[in-house]
């Protein structure tokens, strides 16, 4: 019975709240209809192209979920923006790249390995550079928040995210010392073959890398905040910092750690993304940065399952706008998610922390 | 009277700096009007910064905004048309110029007035928003508007900004009614700089004037209220949603301003120009010299693009020199300038360490970003963390 009379208000409330919708709401649902509906057209049209194309947004998406990732954990536990994570992601790329390239400081640690190496030293290189690029994503992130915002943690809000801008362009800065104002291209390791019979539907090798990288990488994180004492803490600190502390959990620990796994994602992404993409460049971050802080507000920021989700629609929105509006269009159209967004559904598609004053404290 | 004697010593020296300028062969002029226009900025961001605390990452797009407005309305861009008004621009071939052409003074106030409404069209719906949020939708606007200009040469068909080639052979300010003999002054040329240092000094000094006076007015006293609490600001009788939405308004009106004079003295507008980078530097301006103190923002953006033009490529000099006598090749082909925004990032976040109110504050924002407990969450207050 009291379930049913849960389910009955439930129903209710949702009935209520589609009557006193906003203008404003209605007005977003249509157009997202809309857009749907002409999609689901060029869908019929051209299903292939269609199909490859989501694909396509499909890998994106998780290289930019995983970025995404990054800001959720960090804004889920400190409520900072962290300007820096995209810059951080750069590094990351930058970072898979020299391990690639087997040379660091001038000195030769092996071999470059490039197109022409062998399929397990392929395998071999791509793996030493995640782990490699993770590694030094997550510590420089944990060493920026020691530097940057932990003397700020009491401070006003704005006063940490000017901080955070402040970094990001000294990263962006180092990534131009470090490896020229110019695109680096990356090492052709992973076929651009089609894997599927055909060629009406693509499906590449680096498609299936992307992907087959990505999802130990959520299904690992998504155990350890959930499963381990340290996640249990992270959560605790997220929900109330003083509480957590009262309890016995080290606080500053848990910040820290948090920033390591943040740190972490952004480097395999960063990696992910130059082997996919075959370049890089030191201010990739920015743009990257902003997609996949978009991704993060549009899943609800803070929430995790959020952000993967809205990095994968992000990176679908991407790839469509780049195929069926115009590629000098897709970072306009992203933007406009984003402030589409936070003026109509500012709690996000799953909603967690509100991104509108007084709310969601 | 003690309290005029620095402010007028400061504007004689502002006056006769070029005559020393031309005097000793210094050759300054040119970077001195960037500069200049820059304070400008700084005096705009500093009204949504500094008084009201509102975070705005995107301010380049009014400075980009009021750019365009000076290519569209003195250049020939809309060759579909012809229209001159009060123009200086004059016609060789004595045919009606093509595009429209209106008089500099004219567009100023148009720019003034279009930024204002772009300012109210991307505040209005962002202001419910927290402080951290809101900038980001700043910024969010500030990237799509120049990229818009970029992709603007094609909308259906319609060439509204020519693309990256950007919009070129602006039309140069001047004033018709004054006599043959003051040359320079009937069409401000690219040889005699002076007519536009005086102009842009000029719009320098009524921005200084207005922010002075917008600081003392009920307006002001209104901006510092909802900045440290809005809610009691609320309680109060303030209505926050339009004394921010002044804020921005006021604000994109000297960015717009700064943008029509700078289009104009260029005389050519790329898309290119107006990047991200620009809405940091002159928040750093404002961040270094102290958020809400007028003195101190035009001494941040002085020193910032004093850094810029004239100690950066000092130091490049100094490092070749070192480089070159030491035998480092490294260190005599280094381009220190390419760095700036190295240093630009250095110095925000060691401001925000050492001294978040900056070189010289304003002695309330000061308490506020010491105040360590800090309350409800808006803007450059604290968050409650409880």
């Amino acid at each position: 019975m009291v379930t049913d009379e849960a389910t009955k208000t439930r129903v209710g409330s949702l009935i209520e709240g589609a009557r006193s919708s906003s203008w404003q709401s209605r007005i977003a649902v249509a157009l997202v209809v809309a857009l749907l509906v002409l999609l689901l057209g060029q869908a019929v049209r051209e299903p292939g192209q269609f199909v490859s194309q989501l694909i396509i947004g499909i890998t994106n998406g998780a290289i930019i979920a995983l970025i995404a990732l990054g800001y959720t954990l960090v804004y889920g536990i400190i409520e900072l923006i962290n300007f820096a994570h995209g810059d951080n992601f750069m590094i990351g790329s930058f970072v898979g790249l020299t391990v690639l390239s087997g040379t660091f400081l001038g000195f030769q640690f092996f071999g470059a390995i490039g197109a022409g190496a062998g399929t397990f030293l392929k395998i071999v290189g791509v793996l030493l550079a995640l782990v490699v690029a993770m590694a030094v994503c997550g510590l420089l992130n944990v060493g920026i928040e020691r530097v940057a915002y932990k003397p700020l943690r009491n401070s006003p809000r704005l006063a940490v995210l000017i901080t955070a801008i402040g970094m990001s362009f000294i990263l962006q800065n180092l990534g131009l010392v470090w490896k020229g104002p110019a695109q680096v291209p990356f090492p052709e390791l992973i076929s651009d073959a089609n894997i599927l019979p055909g060629d009406a539907i693509v499906f590449r090798w680096k498609d299936l890398f992307i992907v087959g990288v990505t999802v130990p990488l959520l299904i690992g994180l998504s155990y350890f905040i959930s499963n381990t004492k340290q996640g249990k803490a992270m959560r605790a600190v997220a929900q109330d910092k003083e509480a957590a502390s009262m309890v016995g959990i080290n606080v500053n620990r848990t910040i820290s750690i948090t920033f390591l796994l943040g740190g972490i994602l952004a480097g395999a992404s960063g990696v992910m993304y130059g082997l996919f993409n075959g370049i890089t460049v030191f201010n990739v971050g920015f743009t990257q940065g902003l997609y996949a802080f978009t991704a993060a507000v549009l899943g609800g920021i803070g929430n995790l399952t959020g952000a993967v989700v809205g990095g994968f629609l992000i990176g679908i929105i991407g790839s469509m706008a780049d195929q069926y509006i115009g590629v000098e269009w897709t970072a306009i159209v992203i933007f406009s998610v984003l402030i589409m967004v936070l003026v109509f559904r500012p709690r996000g598609l799953l909603g967690d922390r509100s991104a509108v004053q007084g709310g969601g404290e | 009277m003690r309290k005029y004697w620095l402010p007028a010593l400061l504007i004689v020296v502002a006056f006769i700096f070029p005559i020393v300028d031309e005097a000793f062969e210094t050759l300054l002029i040119y970077p001195v009007i960037i500069v200049t226009v820059y304070v400008m900025l700084a005096l705009g961001l500093n009204i949504v910064v500094g008084f009201a605390g509102l975070l705005d990452l995107g301010f380049v797009a009014f400075y980009a905004l009021g750019a365009y407005v000076v290519g569209w309305l003195a250049s020939s861009q809309f060759n579909q048309v012809s229209f001159s008004l009060w123009t200086a621009a004059v016609s060789l071939t004595g045919e009606p110029l093509e595009g429209i052409h209106i008089s500099f003074w004219l567009i100023l106030i148009v720019a003034g007035a279009f930024t204002a409404l772009c300012g109210v069209i991307i505040g209005f719906p962002t202001l419910r928003l927290r402080g951290d949020y809101l900038a980001i939708v700043t910024l969010g606007f500030g990237e799509i508007i120049p990229r818009f200009f970029q992709n603007g040469d094609d909308l259906g068909g319609f060439n509204l900004t020519n693309g990256t080639i950007g919009i070129k052979a602006v039309d140069p300010p001047g004033i018709q009614f004054l006599p043959e003999s003051l040359d320079a002054w009937k069409q401000f040329g690219t040889l005699d700089l002076h007519p536009w240092y005086y102009t842009i000094l000029m719009l320098v000094l009524i921005a200084i004037y207005v922010n002075i006076r917008l600081r003392d007015s009920r307006l002001g006293r209104a901006w510092i209220s909802v900045r440290e609490d809005e809610t009691a600001a609320a309680a109060m009788g303030i209505n926050p949603v339009t004394t921010k939405l002044w804020a921005y308004a006021l604000g994109a009106v000297f960015g717009g301003i700064a943008g029509a004079f700078y289009g104009s003295f260029i005389a050519s507008i790329f898309p290119t120009s107006f990047s991200f980078n620009i809405s940091i530097l002159v928040l750093c301006m404002v961040v270094l010299g102290g958020m809400g103190n007028i003195y101190g923002v035009i001494l941040g953006a002085i020193a910032l693009q004093g850094l810029n033009f004239y100690l950066l490529p000092k130091i490049n000099e100094w490092v070749h020199a070192i480089g070159d006598s030491l035998g480092i090749s490294l260190l005599s082909h280094a381009d220190i300038p390419k760095y700036n925004f190295f240093l630009f990032g250095i110095i925000l976040v060691l401001m925000m360490l050492m001294r978040p109110e900056g070189i010289i504050p304003n002695r309330q924002r000061a308490e506020e970003l010491h105040e360590s407990d800090a309350g409800s969450g808006d803007a450059m207050r604290g968050v409650s963390r409880a």
